[in-house]
């Protein structure tokens, strides 16, 4: 459909972005990637007064490295985040979780800062953001504050981003060395996962020292396996060992549940094995 | 002019259209800007049943650019009744169908308000400004409760049931009756399908352009039927025909889609005339799919018998058949397009086909990509797997029992028709070993005995279907309101150049490829010289447009006449010219010859002598232009064996085609590539419908698969590297052989792909998954649970739902 007007503004800081966006009022909104936005107002599911076009802002593309852990500027294209050899040395799980992601036009276009804030629950990233401890770094009016992907993520298409901040970077650890792997299940390749699971493992000595489990669309928001994730530790890196602890990523007998089970086991066995 | 040295026909050409279409350098109707032109939006019900109580336009009257809101009322004397052209009983119930409602709406996404702006946006914008009070009344969905007559979608006709179809063999005298049969038969199957409704989902949304300028009325409109649409707004709207020029520029995809007369067409026409300006409407992606007609949608009971030794003897079908809110077009006749395929390739003694065609508060269904031939062909298919796990007998065997044997046609089937021509022993056998039939059983049973979570199954399609529509006396038998022939005209240009006007409306086919193809042949004259006019009712002055693969069979053939006939003229003028007699006249590579002599004229030196008309014969007029109109006296019968091989994830319900295989014999082929084309393409429709499209309603009514997020449509990515061959039988209906290829694929895929699903998994203990196999409707059916008649777990913004869990 087509959208009902709208006043458009090209900031060109991250001040000024702000600025912008307290002037314009509740009814502003970013637009990133557009991905997910313009579909919404191209459907009028939402008619914002304004858009602040944050594609300006060339502070907020690409990664850095920071010591134990990487930066990864809001506004990096899903298309960069699958060619950054950081992502692919230090959070490899990001990568094969962003391969996943759509198609090539819109991982040209889509931003890894856009999937987070826009939290569809069915949205691949957040699984792995909460499951990395990723932690949200953002600007507002008042200045800059982090918030930790397990409180950022609050409800369906909700976060705990206020209608006047921004997001422009986010922190995760360092997981050099970590096998990884990102198991989706989706019924054709443009359609958002059913079930997926996100998985990383550190394997020493032919045991699993760390696990991290992320699942997707199983919730309003995405949820940590802590339970699988307690059960891996110290295990041996086996079959068994793994589909027993997969066991515990949902104890229901509905399709889903099935799913995270299934899945679980199936991303741990990759994430082993690579 | 040079000769073609290779013959055309045969050559896999690329497409001479492909150029501008894929570029867009071209005019698709939303391109088309004309002076003072304005935009229609479409205000649509948001409920699905619901009297008007009252409309109000006063805030969306005075929105900025808005020239005028109008409601039903205000077209309630001119819009009359969009029309149905094949009232299949003399006693059908039908009810008016206003293009605009006027009291009542009767499906969600009906039209009930206009907006007529000055840009489309601030037409969009003053919708939300419209306020419409809907009384709402009781919805009618499932068509089982509808035969009930409970609630009754339309009151004044007192029922939901519009008409009920029947085809006996023992009546018609083509078999015997069936009850007997089924009485005395040794095994007696019985099953029930659901042919879920689908979406056409054509790439190019509808569009209208209406200009009332210069006395006429120019309609542009992406239409699969510019003549048919031409007749039918002149009987609707009382605008003199000639007084109406329909032209349907580059048209991106119908699927039957856009075989309609649609309300926006006729609402455009009458906002034009009132307004005196030109205005354009094209849809949105969601409007499309809520409100452009569906397809299938229908509850197969079928009854089958046979002998032990795998002899089937009698064949019943009782049809459930949802018309939804109204009859459009062609609704009511294209499940009675199938009762003519659901003996299919079989011998039965005895068949009876009985069809009740029922009202929905749904979206009108009309044709869709095979219009009734693949839903028969998926229940005899699934009917011959079933027969053959009943017996225990291989599915292939028990299929080679029963066909007819190529040395048996022309056969006169049980339901009435006469198959001119087949070889299904040829086409199987070739399927058979591209498939590598026996050592895919043997990994079949090698995964079952060592219990892998992934199972294979194979599934089988033999099929047939009927096409190139049709000999105008059986349309008329069948109380269709047109004819089913074809004209084609050549124009020969004092250059030497060809134009070729064609009365079939290509939308993506590629006939300006093929018919210069065939022209080059005949007339010896450069492909590349051939220029294919069609789609414009000023140039193609008569035609019944594209649809049911008719326009190679039907049109091709017209076209062969036509040019015929201007070699036979040519060849009267050539002797002329070469002072000889017309029986020593040679024609070859678009030269004519004195035989035993050198004298030559080529084909452009006879049309010029033709042109400047200096000295013709006695009696023959100036020029070498002739037309052809052809009216085939049979279908053609397009067959083949598909075959499938699907892996299913029993972990979760996962299901993936590993191998296809699809042997089709289309009779003569003009170009392969554009075969292959339509059968991959074919092939992608019939296995959507087999393991994503669903076009699915809420308990209101309200279609909760509108975008294309939801409603599944496959893309390349989500299919195999299909496995492609042809046998060939000529059709002997038409002189070149040609039997349609456009609906082959989709109607043989779909039981192929469900049976593959159903081999798999069979020895686990389930018996049937209803289409789409899901992975949750397979996963379920593993687990004994009963499919899930709602939503399958698709995606997009509405797939979140709360039952899944985490401990
Ligand atoms: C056809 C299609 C298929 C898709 N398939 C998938 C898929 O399989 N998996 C998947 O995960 N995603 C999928 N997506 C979504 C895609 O990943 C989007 O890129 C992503 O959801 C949003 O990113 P964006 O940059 O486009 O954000 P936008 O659409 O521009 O914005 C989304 C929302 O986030 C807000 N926002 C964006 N950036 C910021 C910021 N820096 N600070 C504050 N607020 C911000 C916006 O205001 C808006 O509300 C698909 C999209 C399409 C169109």
């Amino acid at each position: 459909m087509i959208p009902a007007e709208f006043k458009y503004l090209f900031p060109s800081s991250v001040d000024e972005a702000v600025r912008m966006l307290a002037e314009e009022g509740e009814d502003a909104k970013i637009i990133a990637g557009g991905q997910s936005l313009v579909p919404v107002l191209r459907m009028r599911l939402a008619a914002p007064t304004a858009l602040i076009d944050i594609g300006g802002l060339t502070e907020l593309t690409g990664v850095r490295d920071d010591g134990d852990s990487l930066l990864i500027g809001a506004m990096t294209t899903h298309y960069e985040v699958q060619r950054d050899h950081l992502i692919q040395d230090h959070a490899l799980l990001l990568r094969l979780v962003t391969d996943t992601v759509a198609d090539p036009q819109v991982r040209h276009r889509g931003t890894f800062g856009g999937s987070l804030c826009h939290a569809d629950p069915a949205g691949d990233l957040l699984a792995p953001a909460l499951a990395l401890d990723a932690v949200m770094i953002i600007a507002g009016p008042g200045g800059r504050r982090e918030v930790p992907a397990a409180e950022f993520f609050v409800d369906y298409f909700e976060t705990a981003l206020r209608p006047d901040e921004i997001l422009i970077d986010v922190r995760v650890p360092k997981y050099t060395g970590w096998g990884a792997h990102y198991e989706k299940l989706n019924r054709v390749a443009q359609a958002w996962s059913i079930v997926a699971v996100a998985a990383a493992v550190q394997v020493s000595g032919g045991k699993i020292a760390a696990a991290r489990v992320g699942l997707t669309n199983v919730g309003s928001g995405p949820v940590r396996a802590a339970d699988v994730e307690s059960a891996l530790i110290g295990q041996p890196a086996s079959a068994e060992a793994i589909s027993a602890a997969a066991l515990k990523a949902s104890s229901g007998d509905g399709y889903k549940d099935n799913l995270a089970r299934v899945l679980t086991d199936r991303a741990l066995m990759a994430a082993v094995a690579g | 002019m040079t000769a073609t040295a290779e013959p055309e026909v045969g050559k896999a050409r690329l497409r001479k259209e492909d150029a501008r279409l894929i570029t867009g350098q071209t005019k698709w109707t939303d391109n088309i800007q004309l002076t003072g032109m304005l935009h229609m939006a479409v205000l649509r019900s948001p409920v699905a049943h619901a009297r008007i109580r009252d409309i109000d336009c006063s805030r969306a009257t005075t929105m900025p650019g808005v020239a005028v809101v109008l409601t039903g009322e205000d077209f309630a004397a001119e819009q009359g009744s969009l029309p149905c052209a094949w009232p299949i009983t003399e006693d059908m119930k039908a009810p008016p169908a206003p293009a605009l409602a006027v009291d009542q709406v009767n499906f969600a996404g009906e039209a009930v308000a206009l907006v007529i702006a000055d840009s489309a946006y601030r037409a969009a914008d003053a919708l939300a400004a419209i306020d419409v009070d809907y009384d709402e009344l009781p919805v009618v969905l499932d068509l089982e409760e509808a035969l009930r007559d409970n609630d009754l979608v339309h009151p004044d006709l007192g029922t939901n049931k519009s008409a009920t179809w029947i085809y006996d063999s023992a009546e018609a005298g083509s078999g015997t009756n069936v009850e007997d049969e089924i009485a005395s038969a040794e095994v007696v199957i019985e099953r029930t399908f659901r042919q879920q409704r689908l979406i056409p989902a054509f790439m190019e949304p509808r569009s209208v352009v209406v200009d009332p300028s210069a006395d006429m009325f120019t309609i542009w409109s992406a239409t699969q039927i510019p003549h048919i649409l031409r007749w039918m707004l002149a009987a609707v709207t009382g605008i003199a025909e000639h007084k109406i020029r329909v032209i349907a520029p580059d048209v991106g995809g119908g699927f039957g889609g856009k075989l309609q007369v649609t309300p926006e067409e006729l609402l455009c026409l009458l906002v034009a005339r009132r307004m005196g300006r030109p205005v354009k409407w094209t849809e949105t992606r969601t409007e499309s799919m809520l409100s452009a007609h569906h397809g299938r949608d229908q509850i197969q009971k079928v009854t089958l018998s046979a002998r032990r030794d795998g002899t089937v003897t009698g064949l019943k079908v009782e049809l459930l058949a949802d018309m939804g809110a109204y009859l459009r077009l062609v609704t009511p006749g294209i499940p009675i397009l199938g009762a003519f395929m659901f003996n299919a390739i079989y011998k039965f003694a005895a068949y009876r086909f009985v069809c009740t065609n029922v009202f929905t508060n749904k979206v009108p269904t009309d044709a869709y990509r095979g219009a009734g031939r693949p839903e028969a062909t998926f229940a005899i298919e699934r009917m011959m797997d079933e027969l053959a796990v009943e017996l225990g007998m291989d599915p292939m065997k028990i299929r080679e029992m029963n066909w007819i044997k190529h040395e048996e046609f022309p056969f006169n089937t049980v339901a009435g028709l006469t198959y001119d021509s087949g070889n299904y022993e040829a086409a199987t056998a070739r399927a058979m070993e591209l498939f590598d039939y026996e050592s895919m059983r043997e990994e079949q049973q090698r995964r079952r005995s060592s219990g892998d979570p992934v199972q294979l199954g194979i599934g089988i399609s033999t099929y047939t279907e009927m096409c190139g529509l049709a000999p105008s006396r059986v349309l008329g038998a069948l109380r269709y309101a047109a004819g089913g022939w074809e004209t084609a005209s050549i124009r020969m240009l004092p250059t030497g150049k060809v134009e070729v006007i064609t009365g079939t409306s290509p939308h993506g086919q590629g006939h300006e490829t093929v018919w210069s193809q065939i022209v080059a042949d005949r007339l010896g004259v450069p492909f590349e010289d051939v220029e294919v006019l069609h789609g414009d009712t000023a140039s193609s002055h008569k035609g019944m447009d594209s649809y049911g693969s008719r326009s190679l069979a039907v049109g091709g053939t017209a076209l062969v006449h036509a040019a015929d006939k201007v070699l036979a003229k040519a060849r009267t003028l050539a002797a002329h010219m070469m002072e000889c007699d017309e029986a020593d006249v040679e024609f070859a590579s678009g030269s004519f010859s004195v035989r035993g002599t050198s004298t030559v004229r080529t084909l452009g030196d006879v049309v010029l002598a033709a042109h400047v008309a200096h000295d013709l014969p006695e009696g023959m007029e100036p020029g070498m232009d002739a037309d052809a109109t052809f009216d085939p006296d049979n279908f053609s019968f397009p067959h083949g064996t598909h075959l499938c091989a699907a892996e299913v994830d029993t972990q979760t319900g996962m299901v993936k085609i590993r191998l296809y295989v699809a042997v089709d014999d289309v009779g003569t082929v003009v170009n392969p590539l554009i075969v292959d084309g339509q059968v991959h393409g074919g092939l992608a429709q019939g296995i959507a419908q087999a393991l994503f499209e669903e076009a699915v309603h809420d308990e209101m009514g309200t279609l909760t698969t509108a975008t294309l997020a939801d409603y599944l449509v496959p893309s390349a990515a989500d299919l195999p590297g299909f496995i492609t061959a042809r046998t060939s039988t000529p059709a002997t209906s038409n002189p070149l052989g040609a039997k349609g290829v456009g609906e082959a694929g989709t109607i043989a895929s779909t039981p192929a792909v469900v049976n593959a699903v159903l081999d798999a998994v069979r020895h686990m203990g389930v018996r049937d998954i209803e289409m789409p196999c899901s992975p949750e409707r397979v996963w379920n059916a593993l687990q004994g649970r009963a499919a899930d008649a709602s939503a399958p777990a698709a995606g997009g913004l509405g797939s979140i739902d709360a039952q899944g869990g985490q401990s």
